[in-house]
């Protein structure tokens, strides 16, 4: 698959970006540029995880969503809705109220998205006694870090568990009980509430499968104003019965952290946070960290409570799914269990391969070449790592030019050599710098 | 290409940093996934060696389109019986050593399932050479 038709969720407004560069310190992959004054996406190298997202003082940077009135192309609009939406509200307003709340935002059917994580966590079992000689086996569940794994760890790809996240799983069992009941499955669209880009980017362009069978994504912060407003408006909001009754507690608890590990047998580590992960790896990589049976692996901080989308404080998204009374026994097993045998059919997916962003050329004797001559430039290059030639450090700029993305001339130490010794006129070195950061700071 | 690192004995905080600088350049380079997870698992056992043997040692690289050759150079202890060395579970490190996580008689043996050559030469009282190559073909 060519890497360029990757589908990202991260969209940078080319009106609003002000080229100040933050998103392109942060990026934990280096996948920002900055030319002309804007703040550029390496699309390759992009993992949707958001971090850029967090950072940008003017939010010039959008999470793309599915227009919300489309959901009024189908007859039956199913919500899919994860556990930390209702962590985005205070225990004084109650589940039910909320998802009365989306009901009548026009919705028809609400399911939660957790719901398919009981039969996952059998097939997750089922897997780890498999596949003993694969250690650690990685979780499936965060599409960001399968980017990461993909981009940057590509010889850890076959650890990854080769299962369906619990969206999906969810989104089958819905699909197939209305389509049971009688309803008319091109009648039926199922829209995904998701708390952060990269999920969006899972099922545009998803991971291990070939097509989505999600409608549409509807981000979380949008929907959260929504409910809100009609939470605020206090009105009875219809007198349609929620049918669900409560997920047990573990349930509720899969998105945040260590809500996969605590689950699993063996020598099991949740570890959250994107540059917390990628150290993490780095060792398992080299094999100094071994033993460990399995890794649940979270972009964000406090996991899906920390995604990019969530209104809420993440440490109170999570006090509110760790602490609430949900159900610890029953939950809603019977309906989803009478569904088993048609999931557990479609709960694998494909192998997924490795696209690495780090080699300098496909072919490695051009590889060397390039290799090479980066060192050359790195050399004459001052490694303060300033980002004024619009790369976020030294040795990505020195990579940049050997791929013939960059001129060494971008270097602000090298342009004021040179303009000393009379190489490089001033007016030129202007001219590169606006080329750089825009006209208009200057 | 040559590459050259310098590894400290006894800094076990440091243990791994050659063989993570050196993954990074294979990934650069294109080299298939799996072949890099060979190199970088015996470079990494070896360079833990001199750093819980080893008083110091250079790590010498030089990667070609056909293979990855290493060698690892030290000056320490030397290693009076190879053959016995080899043996799975065989191990002189110190206590402390095995409660740092390390020493556990395993690291020639991961060496040798990973390479396809290696050669070990030591004079007891000087050093160990540990030379390996893996082919990229």
């Amino acid at each position: 698959m060519d890497s360029r038709h990757f589908h990202h969720a991260l969209k940078i407004s080319e009106q609003l970006c002000m080229g100040c560069s933050h998103c392109m310190s942060v990026c934990p992959t280096e996948a920002i540029r900055i030319r002309g004054g804007k703040a550029i996406l390496y699309e390759n190298r992009c993992v949707d995880c958001g971090e850029c997202f967090k950072a940008c003082p003017v939010d010039a940077i959008y999470i793309d969503q599915d227009d919300f009135n489309r959901i009024h192309d189908f007859k039956y609009r199913i919500a899919l809705v994860p556990a930390v939406f209702i962590g985005q509200f205070p225990e004084s307003v109650s589940r039910d109220q909320i998802y009365h709340a989306l009901i009548s935002c026009g919705f028809t059917h609400i399911a939660e998205v957790e719901l398919g994580t009981e039969v996952l966590l059998r097939h997750m079992h089922e897997y780890a006694e498999k596949h003993t000689d694969k250690k650690p086996l990685i979780s499936s569940f965060c599409p960001a870090i399968l980017r990461l794994i993909q981009v940057k760890f590509p010889s850890l790809v076959g650890n990854i568990m080769l299962l369906k996240p619990p969206l999906d799983i969810t989104a089958l069992y819905c699909r197939k009980k209305l389509t049971e009941e009688g309803f008319n499955p091109a009648e039926v669209g199922v829209f995904y509430i998701t708390p952060c880009a990269a999920k969006i980017a899972a099922i545009k362009s998803p991971v291990g499968e070939d097509y989505s069978i999600i409608t549409g994504v509807i981000n979380m912060d949008f929907i959260y104003n929504k409910v809100k407003k009609r939470l605020a408006s206090d009105k009875e909001t219809g007198s349609m019965q929620i049918p669900n009754p409560d997920l047990p507690g573990s349930a509720m608890r899969w998105t945040l952290t260590n809500g996969e590990a605590e689950l699993m047998q063996g020598r099991s580590l949740a570890i959250d946070e994107i540059h917390n992960v990628i150290e993490f790896l780095e060792k398992v990589e080299n094999e100094e960290i071994t033993d460990i049976d399995f890794l649940e692996l979270r972009a964000c901080d406090q996991s899906c409570a920390g995604g990019v989308l969530n209104s809420a404080n993440r440490f109170l998204v999570a006090e509110r799914l760790l602490n609430k009374d949900f159900n610890e026994g029953g939950g809603q097993k019977d309906g989803i269990h009478a569904y088993s045998e048609y999931l557990d059919r479609r709960i694998s997916i494909q192998e997924i391969k490795p696209r690495s962003m780090m080699k300098l050329d496909e072919d490695m004797a051009e590889a060397m070449k390039k290799m090479d001559r980066a060192t050359q430039i790195m050399q004459l290059l001052p490694l303060t790592d300033c980002g004024a030639c619009g790369a976020p450090n030294c040795q990505a700029f020195a990579n940049d030019i050997v791929q013939g993305e960059a001129n060494i001339r971008q270097c602000i130490f090298i342009q004021k050599s040179r303009e000393h010794s009379g190489e490089l006129t001033s007016e030129d070195s202007l001219g590169i710098l606006k080329g750089i950061w825009g006209n208009d700071k200057f | 290409m040559h590459f050259e690192y310098q590894v400290d004995g006894g800094n076990f905080s440091n243990a791994g940093v050659a063989s993570s600088q050196f993954k990074k350049i294979l990934k650069q380079l294109n080299v298939d996934p799996g072949l890099i997870k060979r190199i970088v698992v015996a470079l990494y056992e070896a360079e833990v060696n001199i750093v819980a043997h080893a008083y110091r040692g250079i790590i010498k690289i030089d990667v070609n389109i056909d293979k990855v050759r290493i060698a690892l150079i030290d000056e320490g202890p030397g290693i009076p019986d190879i053959s016995k060395a080899m043996e799975a579970g065989f191990s002189t490190a110190s206590p402390k050593v095995r409660e740092m996580g390390f020493g556990a008689g395993m690291g020639l043996q991961n060496i040798r399932n990973n390479v396809d050559q290696l050669d070990i030469e030591s004079v007891v009282g000087k050093g160990t050479k540990v030379e390996f190559e893996v082919n990229l073909g």
